[in-house]
């Protein structure tokens, strides 16, 4: 493995002299996600398999390459998981891949996002030194945690070897339920039971129906059952439905329409910006088409953020993947990118046209 | 080598008298302090050991006049070091000789509690504890709680990125802060994070947490705020070997659950808290463990009901749970109170935070003890086990000749092998200037240099909080050759 990483800090070397910027790949699940590659592409799947897993610490630690599936599957063997179910977008998705896209499955608002659960990261930077930060315990202040700055930076900071993350012993119990409502009474619902202890784990709401999952103790989820009430699916039915969103394989994400996603206040009211999906309890929108541009100044108004998520190259180039960051933060990021990569070796464009 | 001299690593030719005259024209009379004794209340933390004065101590009102005052200090290229409740235990908050004192106290208005949204936007100086009572009118509350919560500040709980008793359940600071709004040196207003649940570039809320003033100033932060649970309830194990107390810890988690707070305490610390507080500790356990469970009624007694079994497997010799509330939380006031209970059997302690893997407590334990017979000083252990975070309060006294150093030199041994067991040097408290040399223990050079670029994206001139958290490449070579030239512990690459 050490003259696979030697051989990259040449190729860095090279790309550094040449000018010609390296385009990191892992699984290529989510090539599609972020600005376009730019460069030659710097296939750093190789670099893979679990380092260390210990169930009772709550910790594992994988090189960059494993597979999400392979990760996943060693750690239902010890009733374990990765509790923020990261999307994998394609049986080739990596635990790289996963860090640098950021991006959170459908229990994202109960337990938090990837970045929570990063304790540490071992990076390969432009300047081809091999660091490490974080580490494998759960509390840890020493230095800047540069490991929870890697999650969602897109390969622009360098190159992520190997990361550690904390784990959660699965669910004992779920329980999804489904009620008819419209879409501003299930956002009142949602936010008025958000301010309750109910065990609610993940929240969909789509062409009037709003589904919810329970999870936890089996006490607990039969309590919540009851109250709620609702109409019950069926176990594989459940599973199948939030699989589905957290794949984007459910019939709203179909089609080559302008995928957008919007992130903002949990009780922002109703946004009229056309057919809706809406998740993490009001937190996440998901939006097909529409203009660019009233989306942006809406989320921005609304105190939140869009995402062109998926799109085409030419909408992408023409009205940026991410919302615009205003000026002093737009320089802590060149700042930032010149710290970790100064000569913009990796993934040039990926985030911002400007690095 | 004394601790002060890494602050003093980089000093900077201000004109006091210059100085002065132009934060005069920014600031209403009572905001500045010049005098020397007005200033000698400012000269430490909570880590009293060291302690240096200012050039000037400023206190603002709001944000306007911190900013006039950063962009002063900015143009001045004079150090600037922010103060929240100086509870801060690695001396994070000790002024800069060459410097300004910033005190955030003043600005302590909660702006803004929202049940719908829930969340709280305050400004920095509101205490941990108040955030939670604005709250607990709708039923929610402010998860982070460390055991200072009566006195320190949010905007310190940002920069230490503090944890509490219950964050293995609810998280750090970290987890819990949404927004975080401050100031650059130059005076420029950021945002850090928003109102949702995740920011378009960077994360660079993460980094502003845990980073000791030395990247911005916070002057608003909004905090997530978190359904008060139907019922807690807390078991109390006793132990005859804190070695079975420590496997006891490891059992717990690898039965699938998580408690909201896991905590432990050897003898010497029940004996200095029981008198003091009467909490109804074992006085004859040689360590006790805290588990708690929160959730519904139901969910509660099903977890409690493992708790219980594992802890008795475990070897336990004695098990009460909490029978109401009043008793769980006399039951955690013995834990939050184990700091001072501790400073009256002392002149003074030095307080460590190492955090190491679980499984390896019984053995650290073991090291400790024989540290202290080593030294000749006397070590209470109070622990966040659950998370693996080591308190050992090592006792001393400042007027032995000679005590303080070889307390200082027992913590370090203390941290020394926290990295090397596969943790780190500080869970919660921060490197600060306490911590700053064994830097080098966990971290090469070449992440050291990584920090100081980092740093330097934000702050360009190194005016903020100068000589704190990251040593000088110059420091780092300097520990590693008086340590043979003996690399980092940590595992590396
Ligand atoms: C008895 C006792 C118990 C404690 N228990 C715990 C515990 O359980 N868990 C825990 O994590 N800690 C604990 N601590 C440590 C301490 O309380 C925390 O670190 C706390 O967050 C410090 O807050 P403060 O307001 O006192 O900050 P200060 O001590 O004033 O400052 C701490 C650091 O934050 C910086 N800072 C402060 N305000 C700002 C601002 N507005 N902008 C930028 N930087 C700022 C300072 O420069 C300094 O570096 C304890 C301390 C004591 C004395």
């Amino acid at each position: 493995m050490d003259t696979l990483i030697g051989d990259w800090i040449g190729r860095i070397a090279e790309a550094a002299r040449s000018g010609r910027p390296l385009a990191i790949r892992g699984g290529a699940s989510k090539a599609f996600y972020g600005g376009p590659e730019q460069g030659e592409a710097f296939d750093v799947s190789a670099y893979r398999g679990i380092v260390a897993y210990e169930p009772t610490e709550l910790v594992v630690t994988a090189r960059a390459g494993t597979p999400l599936v392979e990760l996943a599957a060693a750690l239902a063997e010890e009733g374990q998981w990765l509790a923020f179910e990261p999307p994998h977008f394609g049986p080739a998705a990596t635990v790289g891949g996963m860090l640098a896209a950021g991006l959170s499955g459908p229990r994202r608002q109960a337990v938090g996002a990837v970045r929570d659960f990063v304790l540490g990261v071992k990076v390969l930077t432009g300047l081809g030194e091999v660091l490490s930060f974080g580490g494998q315990v759960m509390k840890n202040v020493a230095g800047y945690d540069v490991a929870r700055l890697m999650a969602g930076s897109l390969g622009t900071l360098g190159v992520v070897l190997e990361v550690s993350l904390k784990v959660l012993p699965l669910p004992v119990a779920e329980r999804s339920l489904r009620f008819a409502l419209d879409e501003a009474t299930a956002l009142a619902r949602l936010n008025q039971w958000g301010g309750r202890p109910l065990p609610i784990s993940a929240s969909a709401w789509h062409d009037g129906v709003l589904t919810l999952r329970l999870s936890g103790a089996a006490a607990a989820v039969a309590a919540a059952q009851r109250e709620l009430a609702g109409e019950a699916l069926g176990d594989a039915e459940g599973e199948a439905f939030w699989d589905s969103l957290r794949e984007q394989r459910h019939s709203f994400f179909a089609g080559d329409a302008p995928l957008w996603r919007l992130s903002l206040p949990s009780a922002t009211s109703v946004q009229a910006l056309g057919p809706t999906l809406i998740e993490w309890g009001g937190a996440q929108r998901w939006l097909r088409g529409g203009d660019p541009m009233g989306i942006r100044a809406a989320a921005a108004k609304a105190g939140g953020h869009a995402t062109l998520f998926r799109g085409d190259q030419a909408l992408k180039r023409s009205v940026g993947v991410f919302q615009p960051l205003t000026a002093p933060l737009a320089r802590i990021h060149r700042h930032l990118k010149r710290a970790f990569d100064p000569q913009g070796v990796f993934n040039a464009g990926r985030m911002y046209p400007e690095f | 080598m004394s601790l002060q001299s890494t602050v003093a690593d980089r000093r900077f030719a201000v004109d006091r008298q210059g100085l002065i005259r132009r934060l005069r024209e920014v600031l209403p009379t009572p905001a500045l302090l010049v005098e020397e004794e007005d200033m000698r209340p400012y000269d430490c933390d909570g880590l009293t050991a060291y302690r240096q004065l200012p050039l000037i101590v400023a206190l603002p009102e709001d944000e306007a006049q911190v900013q006039a005052i950063l962009a002063i200090c900015h143009e001045l290229r004079a150090p600037v070091v922010a103060r929240g409740a100086a509870t801060g235990l690695s001396g994070g908050a000790m002024p800069h000789p060459d410097g300004v004192l910033v005190s955030l106290a003043k600005l302590k208005k909660i702006l803004r509690v929202d049940p719908v949204s829930r969340t709280a936007v305050v400004e920095p100086g509101v205490r941990n504890l108040a955030v939670s009572e604005a709250a607990a009118p709708h039923g929610l509350y402010y998860a982070p709680d460390p055991s200072s919560q009566i006195a320190c500040t949010i905007g310190g709980n940002v920069a230490e990125n503090s944890g509490g008793v219950h964050c293995l359940k609810y998280g750090l600071t970290v987890h819990n802060v949404m927004r975080v709004r401050g100031l650059t040196i130059e005076g420029e207003v950021v945002e850090f994070g928003n109102a949702a649940l995740d920011a378009p570039g960077y994360d660079l809320l993460a980094l502003v947490n845990g980073s000791e003033g030395l990247l911005a100033m916070i002057t608003e932060v909004t905090v997530r705020l978190t359904p008060k649970p139907e019922l807690a309830q807390v078991v109390i194990a006793s132990f005859a070997d804190v070695g079975k107390a420590g496997d006891a810890v490891a059992s717990i988690i690898a039965t699938g659950i998580i408690p909201a707070g896991l905590e432990m305490m050897d003898r010497k610390a029940i004996h200095a808290v029981e008198p003091y507080v009467n909490a109804g500790y074992d006085m004859d356990a040689e360590g006790i463990l805290l588990c708690e469970s929160d959730g519904t009624p139901e969910e509660v007694a099903e977890e409690i009901g493992r708790m219980v079994a594992v802890l008795e497997n475990s070897g336990a010799s004695g098990i009460r749970v909490s029978q109401n509330e009043s008793e769980r939380l006399r039951f955690w006031a013995g834990r939050k109170a184990a700091f001072p209970a501790v400073g009256r059997m002392t002149p003074d302690y030095l307080c460590m935070d190492g955090t190491i893997p679980r499984k390896r407590l019984a053995e650290m334990l073991q090291a400790i003890a024989g540290l202290s017979a080593k030294y000749g000083l006397r070590c209470a252990n109070v622990f966040h086990a659950g998370d693996g975070n080591l308190h050992p309060l090592i006792m001393y006294d400042a007027n032995q000749p000679g005590e303080l150093d070889r307390a200082a030199a027992f913590g370090a041994e203390i941290l020394e092998l926290s990295v090397r067991f596969g943790g780190t040097i500080t869970g919660e408290h921060g490197v600060g200037i306490e911590k700053i040399m064994l830097m080098a223990e966990q971290f090469t050079e070449a992440e050291i240099a990584a920090f100081h670029r980092l740093k330097a994206a934000f702050d360009e001139h190194g005016l903020l909080n100068p000589g704190k958290g990251v040593p000088t490449l110059a420091r780092c070579r300097e520990y590693t050759q008086a340590r043979g030239g003996i690399a980092p512990a940590a595992p590396r690459y």
